[in-house]
């Protein structure tokens, strides 16, 4: 059997169950994942998304760098990608000069009931607070 | 969850999931537990199996759990208030309620039940094809057992009438005393892992977090205070709902969307308006881990960190605030969407500082009472279900014991509500959507997923077999479904889980986008858009699967828009 480099305990990221797993790491890859039985929530029970799904997280496709693009009609494949200081200046000066020109409440922002609490309560906070629009809300009513 | 907001006070799962095998009744309704949330699903198995719980179904399909139900109330699609209606009128027609609770804990039950005096049995079965019989059987099986809970998920608030659904059913909880107790109750199932915590965190147009009204002056004060900003920085107007968001956008009131860890393109109703909204904006930012549809069209695109490559918190159904831990280096340049956002904001001017999602929970529970006793060092040592007020306080469980947080439980008088869309001559059958085991949503995770995708690679459209005798077509057969508003091509399913007359689809698979039929007429109250019924024709077309790139051979494609 394979030995882990660690075992990990976190929350499985697919449905509102949140069962309790173990994330099983070697060599910087999850290869297995077994329910909690301490979690009065699943009681080391998993559904095949919990036990089998996590090798997303491995997917080819993941992104791994900020991409800008020129213009519209540009393909994906063609953006190029750019250092985290460029993006994040970039989106700061157009979100910046758009609520210059039009207010507040011409922007918006779609929070993730995938991300977490913190992510949320950050997202928001920077419309509420920083840009000054309450339109904010999330997929979740879908 | 406005309409138990309404009728409660708030709108959460009122028990515990570890509750369920203690109930001796669960009425589930527009939930297929076993296949969305399955293991709230096994738990509802082991209570009927191992404890001898008896099960209601009112749902229009054959589930799983149809197998273990004592009763299986087949309704027409949208016909849900009318069946709950006429279980209220036997409940009180017959003495059955539980009338110390209702004149303790409730109000406006005489108003009540002079509205459900003429919702007979009779007049149910007539609109939504369940045997009255059934009906009467449904209220004394729900007012004799000692501790009942109700369930739903989308099924039943995806509907024009989905606040409505979600009100009758409370009323039948408020008549027989089903509350406030272990086992008991309300419970709502929320689909994706962290809703219940997006919506606690003020993902919403018209709440700061904490269900904290934007309109509330006192409350604007509060959080100018606790995030030291002027006092003029909030409007007290709600913001925009998603689907006004895009209304805006097409409209050219809304000019930027930022959008994180969503894929819209997928998920939202009538998917061909969202296109050209997005598309109309001047500047779109998508955050998220994969190149998903919606980040095909954006300006910026920013790699984010996953589930298991960051320290945070998620929300499940039950309130249940639980830790997830990092385990891998997320890949390349990608950070965690707090990280980015904390960035961005003080790139905006914001003078925010902070040591990580730790330091982030411990201002958001300063600010949301619900989470004010909740710390990390006590998440170490397991979940905490809210609210929990105060560091001593061990959590709760079980909500609205001995008094509803808006003080007495509210009665609703309900009108029934046909559909928005109902099938005609032109588009004779009824399309409802659905999720199905092995995929999630809009199938961004579980689509990477070679396992999953292996077992499950096609879309596939359910019709009874007796319609497809009539239009000649076989398993397997790639038919055209099409709606008002689009169409779209799926592999035919025959199967008698849906009734004649019923297409049913799920809406995991990009290639054939089921959100592209369905309306976007929304719930007037919850914004909730009606993906479960509308009106299409089907058709059977002379050519194979291959052919039309659907099926195992292919890579997910969009329709709408090209290939990268
Ligand atoms: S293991 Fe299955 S039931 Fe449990 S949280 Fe994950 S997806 Fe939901």
């Amino acid at each position: 059997m394979i030995q882990p480099d660690r075992v990990v305990q976190t929350t499985c990221p697919y449905c509102g169950v949140g069962c309790q797993i173990d994330l099983h790491v070697k060599d910087g890859l999850l290869y297995r994942v077994n329910g909690r039985f301490d979690s009065p929530v699943n009681r080391g029970n998993l559904c095949v998304k919990g036990r089998f799904g996590f090798d997303f997280i491995h997917a080819p496709d993941r992104l791994t760098a900020p991409l800008l693009r020129h213009d519209r009609g540009e393909p994906f494949a063609a953006r190029h990608a750019t250092t985290w200081d460029a993006a994040l200046d970039h989106v700061a000066g157009r979100l910046r000069a758009i609520r210059d020109a039009h207010g507040p409440d011409s922007i918006a922002f779609l929070l993730s009931a995938k991300c977490t609490n913190e992510e949320n309560y950050l997202v928001q906070k920077l419309a509420r607070a920083v840009v000054g629009t309450h339109n904010v809300d999330h997929c979740a009513r879908l | 969850m406005a309409g138990l907001a309404a009728t409660l006070g708030s709108g959460a799962m009122t028990d515990a999931i570890a509750n369920i095998v203690d109930a001796d009744l669960l009425f589930v309704t527009g939930s297929n537990t076993t296949e969305a949330h399955p293991i709230i699903g096994l738990e509802m198995k082991r209570a009927v199996r191992k404890f001898g719980a008896r099960l209601i179904l009112l749902d229009p399909r054959e589930i799983e759990l149809a197998n273990f139900a004592t009763l299986h109330l087949r309704q027409r699609p949208g016909t849900d208030v009318a069946v709950l209606n006429a279980i209220a009128h036997v409940i009180i027609r017959d003495n059955l309620t539980n009338l110390n609770f209702i004149e303790e804990r409730t109000e406006g039950f005489d108003a009540f039940a002079a509205s459900v005096a003429d919702w007979t049995p009779e007049r149910a079965e007539a609109i939504s094809g369940v045997p009255a019989q059934d009906i009467v059987d449904a209220a004394y099986l729900y007012a004799h057992a000692r501790n009942a809970m109700i369930f739903w998920a989308m099924g039943i608030t995806q509907h024009t009438t989905g606040t409505d659904n979600v009100k009758a059913c409370s009323n039948l909880a408020l008549l027989a005393g089903h509350i406030g107790r272990p086992a008991t109750g309300l419970n709502p199932l929320r689909g994706q892992n962290n809703v219940q915590g997006a919506c606690d965190m003020g993902g919403l147009p018209n709440v700061f977090p904490g269900y904290q009204a934007v309109a509330d002056e006192a409350i604007r004060r509060k959080f100018a205070a606790g995030w030291g900003v002027p006092f003029e920085t909030f409007g007290a107007k709600p913001g925009l709902t998603v689907t006004e968001i895009i209304h805006g956008a097409l409209k050219g009131d809304i000019r930027a969307i930022f959008i994180m860890g969503e894929n819209p393109m997928l998920s939202d109703p009538n998917l061909t308006h969202v296109v050209e909204g997005l598309d109309a904006v001047e500047f779109l930012v998508v955050q998220d881990l994969f190149p998903n549809e919606t980040a095909q069209m954006a300006d910026v695109v920013l790699p984010a960190a996953g589930f298991a490559e960051k320290l945070g918190t998620f929300t499940n159904t039950e309130r249940r605030v639980q830790l997830i831990r990092p385990a891998i280096e997320p890949p390349g340049a990608a950070r965690p969407d707090w990280a980015i956002t904390l960035d961005l904001a003080q790139r905006l001017g914001a003078p925010w500082q902070y040591d990580g999602p730790a330091d982030i929970f411990a201002e958001m529970a300063t600010v949301t009472p619900q989470y004010a006793g909740i710390t990390y060092e006590r998440l170490e040592r397991g979940g905490i279900q809210w609210p929990c007020p105060t560091a001593e306080h061990p959590g709760t469980p079980v909500l609205h014991v001995g008094k509803f947080t808006r003080g007495k439980g509210l009665f609703c008088a309900l009108e029934y509500r046909p559909p928005a869309e109902l099938p005609d001559e032109q588009f004779p059958f009824l399309l409802t959507t659905g999720r199905i085991l092995f995929h999630w949503h809009g199938g961004t995770m579980s689509r990477r997923s070679p396992g999953l995708e292996e077992i499950a690679p096609e879309a596939e459209a359910e019709i009874h077999p007796d319609d497809a005798a009539r239009l000649g077509v076989a398993e397997g057969d790639p038919l055209r479904v099409t709606s008002r508003r689009g169409c779209v091509v799926a592999a035919a399913r025959l199967t008698r889980r849906s009734s004649p007359g019923m297409v049913f689809m799920t809406f995991h698979y990009a290639e054939s986008a089921t959100n592209l039929l369905t309306i976007d007429a929304v719930d007037p109250t919850a914004k909730i858009p009606e993906y479960k019924v509308c009106a299409v024709q089907i058709e059977k077309l002379g050519i194979r699967n291959y052919e039309l790139g659907i099926g195992r051979d292919t890579e997910p494609s969009n329709p709408l828009i090209p290939n990268p």
